[in-house]
């Protein structure tokens, strides 16, 4: 089922629909890449961050990760560039940048 | 042994949910519609009945419940009329969508204003296209036989899909009538235990009612629809099994004394018993006339219909709803668009009657046919003829 999921595009027809429009995998969320609709990204400057979490806890999306070291890092498979961790840091240590910059 | 007992229709279909053994109601009563959830608590309360009866605030409400009762398996049943049925519209959509075999009965019943309690089509026309298996009752037994039939062909593993049972308010909710109601065994062995392959279980999580964006919205609905028409086989099938346990074998599209009959009557619901009669006696004088029962409204069955007037040369459709500023009555509508492409098709006369409550009598179908044949030699400019009205009536025209 999660292979007939992964189907995009032009392979997924009307007849790879489910009864209902149901999904019957959880967590099959983690398949589909929903950053893609970004149009900002955040950065996390390292030598501001004090470790305090709370991107990581207002992030609407679970798209902050939590490193081994401490820090955070944003996974950009998912993160939709809302912006909410740029404006909860405490210690303005991220920034959002247009997408298009590197 | 089966029993036969005065039963009113709206009685009759909650013996039905109580012998289908129902697992959960949701209701908000309305008139015509409230014996059927008063009984219902009735027999959840006494004991007589082992289900959850859900009080709710409201339709929307009502229907709802039943959305989340279904999406874990239960077998659900709700009801009710008119007014109700239009403020439970949006979740009309959501519980064939979902495709959730929610079992509804309609009280038919008039759409205000001005505000009317009585028996109508319009309640049921205006909910024509949400992708519920429909079908209409002519009497009691039949709001108990449909009733039962409607959870065994909803809950088909092929079909799933939610099913509504017409029958008029008043005419038949509030009229007793001698019903046969059969053994419990019976009704077992027609109805096996609900088995929903989707159940909603902590066990194995799964997501009902994702969104759909436009990359797949319409997959979605064409899904739907193929599904819903691929139904049909399983609602004749499920016509047959009733038939061969109960006795009484029905079918989408009723002819009566349509032998050798240029002329056919279409008419749903109660009505279709009182243009028997007028059949009857018209056929008694030597009139090549006959009826057409149309049971299934949706999925509509146009192989069964345009078979069971390939003969005639006028078919009379009898609506008892206006579709303002249409092509007259919805049913009428319906019918001549199965018989456009036809090579050879009858000619259609659309009346609109019966409105709010009002009767149709024996003498008023014969009028109806008797107009119909004046209409087709001398013609009209008319979209639709009207029956009963005080006052002449002109000015229906495009």
């Amino acid at each position: 089922m999660a292979e007939k999921r992964l189907k995009t595009g032009s392979d997924f027809t009307w007849r790879d629909m489910e009864v209902g429009n149901i999904v019957t995998e959880a967590g099959s969320a983690a398949l589909r890449r929903t950053g893609d609709w970004r149009s900002q990204r955040p950065i996390i400057d390292k030598e501001r961050c004090n470790k305090c979490g709370l991107c990581w806890l207002y992030c609407p999306d679970a798209a902050i990760k939590l490193l081994e070291d401490g820090y955070y890092e944003t996974d950009l498979f998912y993160c939709k560039g809302c912006g909410i961790c740029a404006k909860v840091c405490a210690r303005e240590a991220i920034t959002m940048i247009e997408e298009e910059e590197k | 042994m089966s029993k036969r007992i005065g039963l009113e229709a709206s009685h009759a279909a909650a013996e039905a949910a109580r012998m289908a053994d129902v697992d959960v109601i949701a209701a908000y009563p309305i008139t015509p519609q409230t014996h059927i959830p008063e009984r219902l608590a009735e027999m959840v309360a006494n004991g007589e009945l082992n289900a959850a009866y859900i009080p709710v605030e409201s339709e929307h409400s009502a229907l709802s419940a039943c959305l989340g009762a279904a999406a874990v398996g239960a077998r659900t049943f709700t009801a009710t009329a008119g007014q109700g049925l239009e403020l439970m519209h949006e979740v009309v959509y959501v519980a064939s969508s979902m495709r959730y075999p929610i079992v509804m009965t309609i009280c038919n019943r008039a759409l205000s204003a001005p505000l009317s309690v009585w028996g109508d089509h319009s309640d049921a026309m205006a909910v024509r296209d949400t992708g519920w298996i429909q079908v209409f009752c002519q009497n009691n037994q039949e709001a108990f036989d449909m009733t039962l039939w409607a959870f065994r062909v909803g809950e088909d593993s092929r079909v799933l899909f939610p099913v509504m049972v017409h029958f008029d308010g008043f005419h038949l909710s509030h009229v007793t009538e001698p019903v046969i109601l059969p053994e419990q065994k019976e009704v077992d062995k027609f109805l096996p235990r609900f088995q929903y392959p989707f159940a909603l279980n902590p066990d194995k999580p799964m997501t009902h009612g994702a969104f759909g964006p436009p990359d797949i919205y319409s997959e979605a609905k064409i899904a739907q629809e193929v599904a819903f028409r691929k139904s049909k086989d399983v609602i004749i099938q499920g016509f047959k099994e009733f038939g061969d346990i109960f006795g009484r074998y029905y079918h989408p599209v009723e002819p009566y004394k349509t032998e050798g009959a240029k002329l056919l009557l279409l008419t749903m619901g109660s009505f279709s018993e009182t243009a028997k009669i007028a059949i009857d006696t018209m056929r008694n004088k030597g009139e090549s006339v006959g009826l057409i029962n149309l049971r299934l409204w949706r999925p509509f069955p146009f192989r069964e219909l345009r078979q069971a007037v390939k003969d005639a040369e006028t078919i009379i459709v009898f609506d008892r709803c206006i579709s303002f500023g249409g092509p007259g009555g919805p049913v009428s509508s319906e019918i001549r668009s199965a018989l456009y492409n036809e090579k050879e098709r009858p000619r259609v006369v659309s009346f609109v009657g019966g409105l709010g409550g009002r009767d149709m009598s024996v003498k008023d179908f014969e009028y109806v046919v008797d107009r119909g044949r004046e209409i087709l030699e001398k013609g009209s400019e008319e979209l639709f003829e009207t029956v009963g009205i005080r006052g002449e009536v002109t000015g229906i025209r495009g």
